[in-house]
């Protein structure tokens, strides 16, 4: 994984083109993962703002990791423990990809249904984040079936 | 089924640790900086595997086209990840301040120094 290789690596040039790389390997996943607005944003966003940040700095602080090198148990510990935690409580989340889970039943219908009627705006992420998110609808919160506006 | 079911959600934990550890274990304060973006794009990698059906399509207004995924998440993940670049730029220009009074960015260093060194600047 480049994920590990940017933490080992310790030329901090090196380690700011993997986090480019890292972002861009992403934005594909966001791409695969049904979201073409999140992508855009992580390709242009992650892997060209943040790199070009990364590199600024580097031209004003030196280039090389100075410091112990090796394991750090007691952090690989606490790391461990969160991430023992986590994954007990990821195996509680509803199974990936159905139609039928939670979170796609309850206020995202409405937005998927009438954000082209309502706006016009073929894009719904696009719809919600500005056009129902402004002021101009504040009042007209989406409650199924009882939209007055 | 039930682990291949769940693999989405193994991997951002797997990466979130991965960026847990940078920020925890790494002295540098750019490497720092870099983890805690590693542990962001886990989690917008969470919330996406969440707003995903299978079979769906993006959520872009379509003649034919029947199921869309969940833009609820997409609209979130957006915002995050434009906050999330304002983060690393203050956190970034901290680290160059840092760098300016101290003349170092590591953190064991930085821990031993007393005071700005004006023989660096």
């Amino acid at each position: 994984m480049v994920a590990i290789a940017v933490v080992v690596i310790r030329d901090l040039f090196s380690a700011a083109m993997l986090f480019a790389i890292y972002s861009l390997l992403s934005a594909a996943l966001f791409a695969v993962l049904d979201a073409g607005d999140v992508a855009l944003t992580e390709a242009a966003v992650g892997a060209g703002i943040s790199t070009i940040l990364i590199l600024a700095v580097l031209t004003l602080a030196p280039r090389y990791e100075t410091g112990h090198k090796g394991l750090d148990w007691p952090a690989l510990s606490v790391v461990f423990i969160t991430g023992g935690c986590l994954l007990w409580a990821v195996s509680a989340l509803p199974i990936f990809g159905y139609a039928d889970n939670p979170i796609h039943a309850h206020v995202a219908p409405y937005y998927i249904e009438n954000a082209y009627k309502e706006l016009g705006v073929p894009n719904m992420v696009a719809a919600v984040l500005a056009s129902y998110r402004g002021s101009r609808r504040a009042s007209c919160l989406p409650q199924p079936g009882s939209c007055s506006c | 089924m039930e682990l291949l079911g769940h693999y989405n959600y193994y991997v951002v934990v797997i990466l979130m640790m991965i960026g847990l550890y940078t920020i925890i274990a790494r002295g540098n304060l750019v490497k720092k900086v870099i983890g805690l973006n590693i542990f962001q794009t886990s989690v917008f990698i969470l919330f996406i595997s969440l707003g995903k059906i299978s079979g769906a399509s993006t959520p872009v207004w379509r003649d034919g086209v029947e199921v869309y995924s969940n833009p609820l998440p997409h609209v979130l993940i957006l915002t995050a990840i434009v906050v999330g670049v304002a983060t690393t730029s203050v956190a970034l220009a901290l680290a160059v301040r840092i760098h300016e009074a101290y003349g170092s960015l590591d953190d064991d260093e930085l821990r031993g120094s007393h005071g700005p060194d004006d023989s660096i600047t």
